[in-house]
């Protein structure tokens, strides 16, 4: 039986059982679907971050606390204020090229407003290393730092939440109880917060002393580096760890640059793309189970078919080939409606949610692949025992 | 006589094996021939085994014992393919319970052996419609068997038999379904075919009066022949 006629025939069989072939294409759909939705979720959520983490600069050097196994969980940091002013004299170039934060959640209030914000102690070079613009006024300078003034740079979603619609500048609030006086406003940057920092925007800058009397501390919880360009990164990277060594334990804390960050948030967002689209791979797997299940009831349905047809001349192979057809017509039809269901639905969680979803070229073959191959493994089995059937059983007079 | 016979059959026994410890033996030893344009009658009552003989010359079983022929080759030396292949273009079936696929016009049932064979779908449709006009339902390409009578489903079930022009129609209680007048029409159909086209007709039946109208009388008793009487 040539290739055309066999597939005229499967359809010709799925066309007169058209509410079940429907349904059974229904489980192989969703599952298509599902796949191409999360896997596209995923893929936008890596794009974005990674962006986030690329528009922070790419000769940009993070100190962070630990051995820089990001498996091994958060460590204490042992950073203090002196560690920053020691890497900084070692570089060349102007200064100030290290920046220093410590991180606290506490809640602001100002004219009756209140807001919870990350109130972040910086160091005086904070704005300037990270490239961080002020929109208003000024960053505050060394001087508030060595004298604890209690100033603030707000970001700009705090600046609106704080003081809607008026000049923030110059204007009073308090941080659990103490008051500020804002200095500055910085341009707001957009984003979320990221797996290495809160949101740039709800953010309060204050200088660091202020900052660790607030918090009750003096440990500085991440060092920022920047290297005058791509070439002396390396040179600087082991300035920074030759300086820290002299104070710490090699395993306390560890040196690392953009494009590692990324590696390996990169990394584990793939992870998590595998596993999203590995859960949507069950519901796809359940879909072929139906698929399968229908073919078997269709076998046994249409046993006297298959007696016959083989009396007729065909051969066990044609009749094999006939059901497997069958089978992969019912997936590819669910594969290719639910990639469509899968693409429309990537869209408008792009247009109307929080996350992102990216469908790209991987996850559309992905669908179109598996639905193929989901029909051939499932169609397999009730396409074997069609064709296997003895004749003498299937035209036994009844 | 020159070569083999058409259809041989040479001491064939069949014994199907129920269970573990049960055997029965449907066929005990069953040998005669059939020659090209042969009409001949296999008669017997319901379990003397010609249900058992219309599979193995079929060529839908094999024996346990002994040996079909076709044109001398034996079947159980053949292969699923071959086997295919002999059901397609050697022997055309004609069953009690007509066995047309009902979601098919009577045209495209006609046709349905040819698509075993290749060949182009105007040419298998040009062939389904000359074979269905022998049979004198030329006027019925269209209807679905639901929509056809009890007689005319049997004769595109004679049409689906003859598209393929084969050496050997098995006809297996054809008359069986029918009322005696319509089933009289049906036989006079098939000798008719057999007359015109040479082909060797072999009717399976435990009607006396249909056995008759053969040739020659095969009656089996007990998985065994009885001996062969000339009409």
């Amino acid at each position: 039986m040539s290739a055309r006629e066999a597939i005229r025939v499967a359809l010709q069989a799925l066309l007169s059982n058209r509410l079940r072939s429907a349904l059974t294409t229904l489980g192989v759909l969703i599952g298509v679907m599902s796949v191409v939705l999360l896997v596209s979720i995923g893929q936008g959520a890596r794009t974005e971050i990674t962006g986030a983490i690329e528009g922070l600069g790419s000769n940009l050097l993070f100190v962070l606390p630990g051995d820089g196994d990001f498996g091994s969980g958060p460590s204490r940091s042992r950073f203090i204020a002196d560690d920053i002013e020691r890497i900084d004299r070692q570089l060349p170039g102007e200064q100030p090229r290290v920046a220093g934060s410590a991180v606290g959640a506490e809640s602001l209030q100002a004219d009756g407003q209140r807001f919870n914000a990350t109130v972040q102690a910086v160091t005086a070079g904070y704005t300037s290393v990270l490239d961080r613009e002020l929109g208003r006024g000024q960053p505050f300078t060394e001087s508030d730092v060595v004298t604890s003034r209690r100033t603030a740079v707000l970001g700009a979603t705090t600046a609106e939440e704080l003081f809607a619609g008026q000049d923030p500048i110059g204007r009073q609030f308090s941080i659990g109880g103490i008051q500020f006086r804002v200095v500055g406003v910085l341009t707001r940057i957009g984003g979320e917060a990221s797996p290495f920092g809160p949101d740039q925007d709800r953010t309060v800058l204050v200088p660091v002393t202020t900052g660790q009397r607030l918090f009750g501390t003096d440990r500085i919880d991440s060092i920022f580096v920047r290297a005058s360009s791509t070439e002396t990164i390396e040179v600087d990277r082991s300035t920074t760890e030759r300086v820290l060594g002299e104070r710490l334990d090699e395993d306390e804390f560890s040196v690392v640059s953009q494009d590692e960050i990324i590696g390996v948030v990169g990394d584990i967002l793939s992870i998590l793309t595998t596993v999203l689209g590995a859960i949507a791979g069950i519901s796809l797997l359940v879909g072929g189970v139906g698929v399968s299940n229908i073919m078997l009831v269709s076998v046994s349905e249409r046993t006297r078919e298959i007696g016959l047809r083989k009396a007729l001349g065909a051969r066990t192979r044609d009749i094999t080939v006939q059901f497997l057809l069958e089978a992969v017509a019912l997936t590819v039809l669910g594969g290719v409606i639910g990639l469509g269901l899968g693409i429309g639905g990537a869209a408008l969680v792009a247009e109307f949610a929080p996350v992102p979803a990216e469908v790209t070229w991987w996850s559309i073959a992905l669908a179109l692949g598996t639905s193929v191959a989901v029909g051939i493994i499932f169609g397999v089995l009730p396409a074997r025992r069609a064709g296997q059937l003895d004749p003498v059983e299937a035209l036994r007079r009844d | 006589m020159t070569g083999p016979s058409l259809l041989s059959a040479e001491a064939v026994e069949r014994v199907y094996r129920l269970g573990r410890e049960v055997e029965v033996h449907a066929l005990r030893g069953v040998s005669f021939t059939v020659d090209r344009g042969d009409y001949v009658a296999i008669m017997g009552s319901s379990g003397s085994g010609k249900s058992t003989l219309l599979n193995l010359l079929g060529a839908l079983d094999r024996p346990t014992a002994g040996h079909v022929r076709y044109d001398g080759r034996d079947v159980a030396d053949m292969g699923d393919p071959e086997l295919a292949e002999l059901r397609n273009r050697r022997i055309g079936f004609v069953f009690q319970s007509f066995h047309l696929l009902p979601r098919l016009t009577a045209l495209d049932n006609v046709a349905l052996p040819l698509v075993y064979r290749g060949g182009t779908p105007r040419s298998r449709r040009q062939a389904a419609l000359e074979a269905l006009t022998a049979v004198g339902l030329a006027d019925r390409l269209d209807h679905r068997p639901g929509e056809l009578s009890g007689g005319q489903q049997q004769r595109v079930a004679i049409a689906r038999a003859l598209v393929t022009d084969p050496a050997l129609l098995l006809a297996d209680e054809p008359t069986g379904n029918l009322d005696t007048a319509t089933g009289d029409d049906i036989m006079e159909l098939l000798e008719q075919l057999q007359a015109d086209h040479g082909t060797a007709l072999v009717v399976i039946t435990h009607e006396a009066q249909i056995a008759r109208r053969a040739d020659r009388t095969i009656e089996l008793r007990d998985g065994l022949l009885v001996p062969e009487v000339p009409a």
